[in-house]
């Protein structure tokens, strides 16, 4: 019997890589519920940031208005939550981020990808059909999951907002801290 | 007490604060006092509350007033927790009570009336609640409410008033939008 053979596993970006590309797009808030894939890389490190303020928030839903709302002053988010939150988020997004053209960056964990596969080849529905969904939607979207990856985030964010419209970063493997 | 008399009270309360209203409250309140600080955007239903936060946290220095539905505001509870929890001192949140989903046909909403938001925003955390249900009572007191610290909520237990028109399309077109953009940033 043959064994199943997977593309190598290379290094994927810190989380210290990724908070600095964001705050090298000058975002002050995080705006959050806590996801499996980022805690431990991105939200406590975040929480404990003194250059962030951290909205801790009930629902993802919850998020998008208070990040599309702040953009209205410049002031820059970043809405850091799992996949389950962002498909419980779509109407939202689709009113708020979408039909408003507001800059509405989301980072989000994909809770249940298997490190060797994409998105889209992934055994588990909820990861497999985000990508569908998004591009479905219309909304930008980035895969941060190789080492080159993370240095598109600032420039990302920063067409975001000078575009006014939205932006999704999909983490597809937990960061280190 | 009716809802466009207590907007009317209201209006003299207003002056350079940001309004987020929805529903019938919203084209209530544009027709009795319309002016570009109305953030009129909310989107999606319940989002009222979510809105106001954004624009409390991101602009601390200025007065933020949500007019919230009962309707509305059950679509999005977890939001009392999430802005009792970043505590702007600068967001004062009403909540416009009929028990009914006013736009959507008037049905009722599942308890009707028999809601206690004041109990809700208190346990959440909340700074100050109050309940009006009476409009001389509500004017004569509005001011120290307003005087208070947020968060802090005013349950408004109201009817219908004179129903001003319902323009969806303003309130969702990119100039109403445009127009609060210029207006925060230029008071």
């Amino acid at each position: 019997m043959n064994a199943v053979s997977h593309p190598p596993i290379v290094e994927h970006p810190s989380g210290k890589e990724i908070i600095e590309a964001i705050k090298m797009a000058a975002v002050k808030f995080i705006v959050s519920v806590p996801d499996i894939v980022t805690s431990a890389g991105l939200l406590w490190p975040i929480s404990k940031d003194p250059d962030f303020r951290l909205i801790r928030i009930c629902k993802e839903d919850e998020g998008v208005s208070i990040c599309a709302a702040m953009s209205y002053s410049n002031t820059r988010a970043l809405l850091l939550m799992q996949q389950t939150g962002l498909m419980d988020s779509l109407n939202a997004i689709r009113a708020i981020a979408m039909d408003y053209q507001l800059p509405v960056c989301m980072m989000v964990g994909l809770q249940g990808k298997e490190p060797h596969l994409k998105p889209v080849d992934s055994a588990a529905y909820g990861v497999r059909i985000v990508e569908p969904v998004l591009r479905a939607m219309n909304i930008p979207y980035r895969l941060i999951e190789e080492p080159g990856d993370v240095a598109h985030i600032t420039a990302d964010i920063e067409q975001a907002y000078r575009t006014s419209t939205t932006f999704c970063f999909l983490i597809g493997r937990s960061p280190t801290a | 007490m009716r809802r466009d008399h207590a907007l009317e009270i209201l209006k003299r309360h207003v002056s350079d604060e940001i309004v987020v209203a929805v529903y019938q409250t919203l084209f209530d309140w544009m027709g009795i006092n319309p002016r570009d600080l109305n953030y009129v955007a909310t989107g999606a239903m319940g989002q009222a509350s979510s809105h106001g936060l954004g624009l409390a946290l991101a602009q601390p220095e200025r007065e933020v007033l949500v007019f919230d539905g009962d309707g509305s505001l059950l679509m999005n509870l977890g939001s009392l927790v999430s802005i009792a929890s970043a505590s702007p001192q600068n967001f004062h949140h009403f909540v416009f009570v009929n028990g009914i989903y006013e736009v959507n046909g008037a049905h009722p909403l599942p308890c009707g009336e028999n809601i206690d938001f004041a109990a809700m925003a208190a346990a959440a955390g909340y700074r100050q609640v109050e309940t009006f249900s009476d409009l001389h009572d509500f004017e004569s007191r509005v001011g120290d409410f307003l005087a208070g610290p947020g968060p802090a909520m005013a349950v408004m237990r109201i009817v219908a008033g004179d129903a001003y028109p319902r323009d969806y399309q303003y309130i969702h077109s990119a100039d109403v939008r445009n127009r609060f953009r210029k207006a925060i940033s230029s008071s």
